[in-house]
């Protein structure tokens, strides 16, 4: 039983604060994924968990125990990082072994576990190789097998993934979530890819500039974003925004088309709509087609809609040209809104 | 007209490429000579007997005798200055590797104030004229009765051969990815475990060659020997003293005994002394 609960921590590099006052609980068991942009804070927020890092201020407690004052060895916590960090002096059975080894576990129990680990990461032929002699993916295995071979309350992975070409990624994404799924201990789990995001969370915390702007489930995440930020770093395109000016009756008014919206103290506001949740129709936004993309299932339209950058994905067998000027109506539960100066959603949760 | 132009331009260029070429072989020819040829003549006329050696002309083949070298070494004092040149390189070796590795390991893994006025400062002590230093220190050894001691001179070898150390060390602890580090503490080591069980077996031949580096500059120092020791004089000291007025070929033997164990070791440790200044950084 592992929860973690992170309190008001806060980290200052000199004059540079990495992370202002973040609060997170994961639950026992959860797969949290931390998602931002480089420079967000999220490497340096896991560090601070795994005791690499020691926070500015703030708790950090694991499985009911206060530890941010304990060295990262009493914390019941393992690590996968990004550059994998499988030691090259010593076989892949002995990478695996050597935290059991610290533990002065038997030797028996040190073969069970370290068998049982190697097979379940399928690099059971590979346990008297040296790191050198192994592939980037056969390293990534060998350090998450060192880590699952610990038997942790808390497994912390710094980005496990990037440095795997496509194809491995992919590969390795499922094997990771169905084996972790299986070991039944808490996950954080550090990236910027926010497919790796979608596919393996059970809770996506999206940070942007040392701060956590959502933790919630991927797909609220992903269909309504507390922020802006939210929904245009989250989405493959991401989010279209565009002005919207108050009406009468409470409507706003978006490229000469009036929605209805939240109620709000403003006279212009930011309406949203993903490129997926627009369609080609009769009436809707008019937009000047500038590219299109076909993309197989469906066609990447680019367009310009009052001098804004405006996508939308449509059906694939829509004929459009360069230039065409073309309605596109948006599902109206999907639309979102945002205040322009806070960023924040004017949406009712 | 442009063609012709254009093709009298590539043979120019291809001219000055080769001469460049030309310039640049006979540099390195040169320096080469430069460091060979003495060594060469030395280790020739060493393994030459009294006889050979002065003859003329001069035989550019050694006749392979070890006359002179087995009475150097028979020669009175030379075993006892041999022992001595080893024991304070010994001692020079433990103190800079002492001191040294912590240094650079700190140098490699911290972030303190100062830290770059630290590395410069290090480098500087290099520059600093030993001869200047060396009376002061004289008198200062006399008075702690620390002169004419092997404990004495490896301690002035030390602070010769300390930069160096730290240097070396530097580039080896900075070729270790902090994150292995990080993995054995979370693995349950604490810092001083981490260290022994991840960083020194990975450091441990670099060490190593640093050591026999320090090793090398005490076996080569004189100045400091010289002025230092007068009964517990080391080889080079013993040297300087003796062999002006001795036999050309008992010169040549002495010689031979001081340059090639340091040039074996210097060449068993190349790789490492590249890497001080961050050539091959492995």
């Amino acid at each position: 039983m592992a929860e973690i609960s992170i309190k008001q921590v806060a980290k200052q590099f000199g004059d540079f604060t990495a992370l202002h006052s973040v609060d997170l609980t994961v639950a026992d068991q959860e797969f949290m994924v931390l998602l931002g942009a480089s420079g967000c804070g999220k490497t340096t927020l896991l560090r601070i968990i795994a005791g690499l890092e020691t926070p500015t201020q703030g708790e950090v407690w694991i499985g009911g125990r206060r530890v941010d004052h304990l060295p990262p060895r009493q914390r019941g916590i393992a690590m996968v990082f990004q550059n994998y960090a499988v030691f090259p002096h010593l076989t892949v059975f002995e990478n695996i072994a050597f935290g059991l080894r610290m533990k002065k576990l038997p030797q028996v129990e040190i073969d069970r576990r370290v068998t049982r680990t190697a097979e379940l990461m399928h690099i059971g032929q590979l346990l008297k190789r040296y790191s050198g002699q192994l592939s980037g993916g056969q390293r990534q295995r060998v350090a998450v097998a060192r880590a699952l071979a610990m038997e942790p309350d808390v497994i912390l992975m710094d980005e496990p993934l990037s440095n795997l070409d496509a194809l491995l990624r992919l590969e390795m994404r499922a094997e990771l979530k169905g084996v972790l799924a299986e070991s039944k201990t808490t996950t954080i789990y550090v990236t910027h890819d926010q497919v790796e995001a979608m596919s393996l969370a059970d809770r996506i915390a999206v940070m942007d500039k040392g701060l956590i702007v959502q933790a919630e489930r991927p797909i609220e995440v992903y269909r309504n974003p507390a922020a802006r930020f939210v929904g245009s770093f989250i989405g493959n395109p991401p989010m279209n925004f565009l002005p919207a000016r108050k009406a009468d009756n409470g409507a706003w008014r978006v490229a000469g088309v009036t929605f209805e919206g939240p109620k709000a103290e403003r006279e212009e506001i930011a309406f949203a709509i993903r490129p997926e949740d627009l369609s080609h129709a009769e009436s809707g936004l008019p937009a000047e087609v500038r590219v299109v993309e076909p993309l197989g299932p469906h066609v990447l339209v680019t367009c310009d809609v009052e001098g804004h950058l405006f996508r939308a994905v449509l059906e694939s067998d829509i004929v459009l040209s360069r230039g065409d000027t073309v309605k596109l109506a948006p599902t109206p539960d999907r639309i979102r809104w945002f205040d322009p100066e806070t960023e924040q959603s004017l949406q009712p949760h | 007209m442009t063609a012709v132009t254009a093709t009298e331009t590539v043979a120019a260029t291809a001219d000055i490429r080769k001469r460049g070429r030309l310039v640049f072989a006979a540099t390195i020819i040169i320096l080469c000579a430069w460091v060979l040829a003495p060594i060469y003549l030395l280790v020739v006329n060493a393994l030459s007997s009294p006889d050979q050696v002065n003859a003329f002309p001069k035989s550019f083949v050694p006749g392979f005798e070890t006359d002179s070298i087995a009475f150097f070494m028979g020669f009175a004092g030379v075993a006892k200055a041999l022992f001595n040149s080893i024991l304070v390189a010994c001692i020079t070796m433990a103190l800079s590797i002492g001191l040294g590795a912590p240094a650079g390991y700190a140098l490699s893994r911290f972030e303190f104030r100062g830290k770059g006025v630290f590395r410069i400062m290090v480098l500087m002590t290099r520059a600093f004229p030993l001869p200047l230093l060396a009376l002061p220190l004289a008198v200062l050894f006399i008075r702690t009765g620390l002169d004419d001691t092997a404990l004495g001179l490896a301690l002035v070898h030390t602070t010769l051969a300390l930069p160096f150390a730290v240097l070396i060390t530097f580039s080896l602890f900075s070729g270790i990815p902090v994150e292995l580090e990080e993995a054995a503490w979370t693995l349950g080591c604490t810092r001083v475990q981490a260290f022994r069980k991840v960083v020194l077996p990975l450091v441990l031949p670099g060490i190593a060659a640093s050591a026999v580096f320090a090793f090398v500059i005490s076996w080569n120092e004189v100045f400091a020997a010289a002025v230092l020791t007068i009964e517990n004089r080391t080889l080079t000291a013993f040297l300087l003293q003796n062999l002006d007025v001795s036999p050309l070929h008992l010169k040549f033997a002495g010689g031979a005994v001081l340059v090639v164990p340091a040039l074996i070791f210097i060449f068993a440790v190349r790789k490492y002394l590249f890497a001080m200044w961050g050539i091959a950084n492995r």
